[in-house]
């Protein structure tokens, strides 16, 4: 089973795709396009839609998916971990 | 891919899938008798909206543009137009006669609203008639219209619904057909890969002015940043974080391969084949009214956490890959492509499955939001009234 997917390779988020997902779970990664797949462990509880972190981040870290630039850490976040707008925010408006 | 599908051919050429008569208020005062209208001559259908009085300048030319596009789209037979006094219903009737089919307009004032519901039920009443007895012919592919827009997305939009729009409009695009993608704001992020699609530097330039124009407004208007309106709280909810992320969501609905050809403003009419970017709002039945009143006769909507949208004279065929709303909210879904996620398709295949449903509605089957009476008409606003 497919747990998160990933646009490009060096994206460092990816989407969760099923509901469910608990803290302590190995998931399955599809990147897209590509036909492979990474494994990584969850941290946290995310829900479906939601994304997991793909590397360690530090505030200011810039965060890639599609392959490019879609905003910028506000809290640390730890690989495995839930990212969204509690430790992410845009760079515009 | 099928070359044809079964339509309507119309007066002035162009082709429909749907054949409404519809009763068409100027003007927020005549809806009432709009309404009474289409409840005389049951299969009309009225077409309420708020607006219409003491508009002026690009407003009040957006708002022609609107109604008359509508009137004039090829998924009508033939229009009623109520409006309280002759001389605004009197345009939006002549604009709509340019297309050379069935219209005909009444003015309340001087009648009150029995009599004008009784002379207007009457026009209607021939009008549906005739038009009950047009029948589909085989049409090429290249004269079906196709307009997309996205809503309540969430990262499976992204990755699931919008590619697969993508896939089906690259087929689309080298079938010749005429398309349409807008939504300004929800560029931001991802404004400069549009760009580099664009066919020309003229298009190019066009398309950026139209964009820098639509960030000024949001800067002249906004109280604090965008974060609370883009993404919305439904975004948000579904996992969407930033408006960059939205925007790249959003843009995977054009495709690989095809070119933006050329850029309108809100309601223009195309006018060659190719792909068209509509300066536009985001908000859902705002942009998908713009595009019936652009022509287009076919609409792509994906969706990830469930937007339940419909238009009354343009089928809107929702594609979602998020397989919890598919679970949820089967009645609104049309096309699941949620087997992506899973790698159980392909995206060609996806935009297959797309295409096989969008011949199936352009040849007559209702969509869900048609089935479910969805019909939010909703006109664009540019600035306050006089």
């Amino acid at each position: 089973m497919i747990h998160c997917v990933l646009h490009d390779p060096d994206d460092s988020v990816a989407v969760i795709v099923v509901e469910g997902i608990k803290a302590g779970t190995p998931l399955t990664g599809l990147v897209l396009d590509e036909d492979r797949t990474i494994a990584l462990e969850c941290r946290q509880d995310i829900p479906i839609g939601h994304k997991v972190a793909l590397k360690d981040m530090a505030v200011g870290d810039t965060v890639i998916k599609y392959g490019v630039d879609i905003g910028k850490v506000v809290q640390p976040i730890r690989k495995g971990e839930h990212a969204h707008v509690h430790n992410i925010k845009t760079k515009r408006w | 891919m099928k070359q044809t599908f079964h339509g309507y051919r119309r007066e002035n050429g162009r082709v429909g899938v749907r054949n409404h008569v519809i009763v068409l208020p100027v003007d927020d005062l005549s809806n009432a008798a709009a309404e009474a209208v289409a409840n005389n001559v049951k299969g009309t259908l009225a077409i309420p909206h708020p607006y219409g009085r003491l508009q002026f300048g690009a407003d009040l030319d957006l708002h022609f543009r609107t109604l008359i596009g509508t009137g004039s789209n090829p998924n009508v037979a033939a229009v009623v137009v109520i409006g309280i006094e002759d001389q605004w219903t009197q345009k939006v009737v002549d604009g709509i006669a340019k297309t050379g089919k069935p219209v005909q307009g009444f003015g309340i004032e001087l009648h009150g609203d029995h009599d004008t519901i009784m002379r207007a039920s009457k026009a209607a009443r021939a009008f549906l008639q005739d038009a009950s007895e047009l029948q589909r012919t085989e049409c090429p592919l290249q004269d079906l219209w196709v307009s997309t827009k996205c809503g309540e997305s969430d990262t499976t939009s992204g990755c699931g619904a919008n590619p697969t729009v993508g896939d089906a409009f690259d087929k689309l695009y080298d079938a010749g057909c005429t398309l349409v993608f807008g939504e300004t704001t929800e560029l931001t992020g991802g404004e400069q890969i549009v760009a580099a699609r664009c066919r020309d530097d003229a298009v190019r330039a066009e398309f950026m002015r139209m964009f820098d124009r639509y960030q000024a407004v949001i800067n002249r208007h906004k109280t604090s940043d965008l974060s609370d309106s883009q993404p919305t709280k439904g975004n948000i909810a579904g996992g969407l974080t930033t408006i960059e992320e939205k925007a790249l969501g959003n843009i995977q609905k054009i495709g690989r391969k095809c070119l933006v050809d050329g850029v309108i403003d809100k309601a223009e009419i195309p006018t060659h084949a190719g792909l068209w970017f509509m300066d536009s709002s985001s908000a859902a039945a705002e942009m998908v009214t713009l595009c019936a009143a652009s022509g287009y006769v076919v609409h792509f909507f994906p969706t990830g956490q469930g937007n339940v949208i419909g238009n009354p004279i343009l089928p809107v065929i929702k594609i979602c890959a998020n397989p919890r709303t598919v679970r949820t909210m089967s009645e609104h879904v049309d096309v699941d492509t949620s087997g992506l996620l899973q790698r159980e398709i392909t995206m060609s295949e996806a935009g297959d499955k797309l295409l096989d449903m969008m011949f199936r509605t352009a040849n007559g089957r209702l969509t869900a939001a048609e089935a479910l009476g969805h019909r939010e008409f909703v006109l664009t606003r540019l600035y306050e009234s006089a």
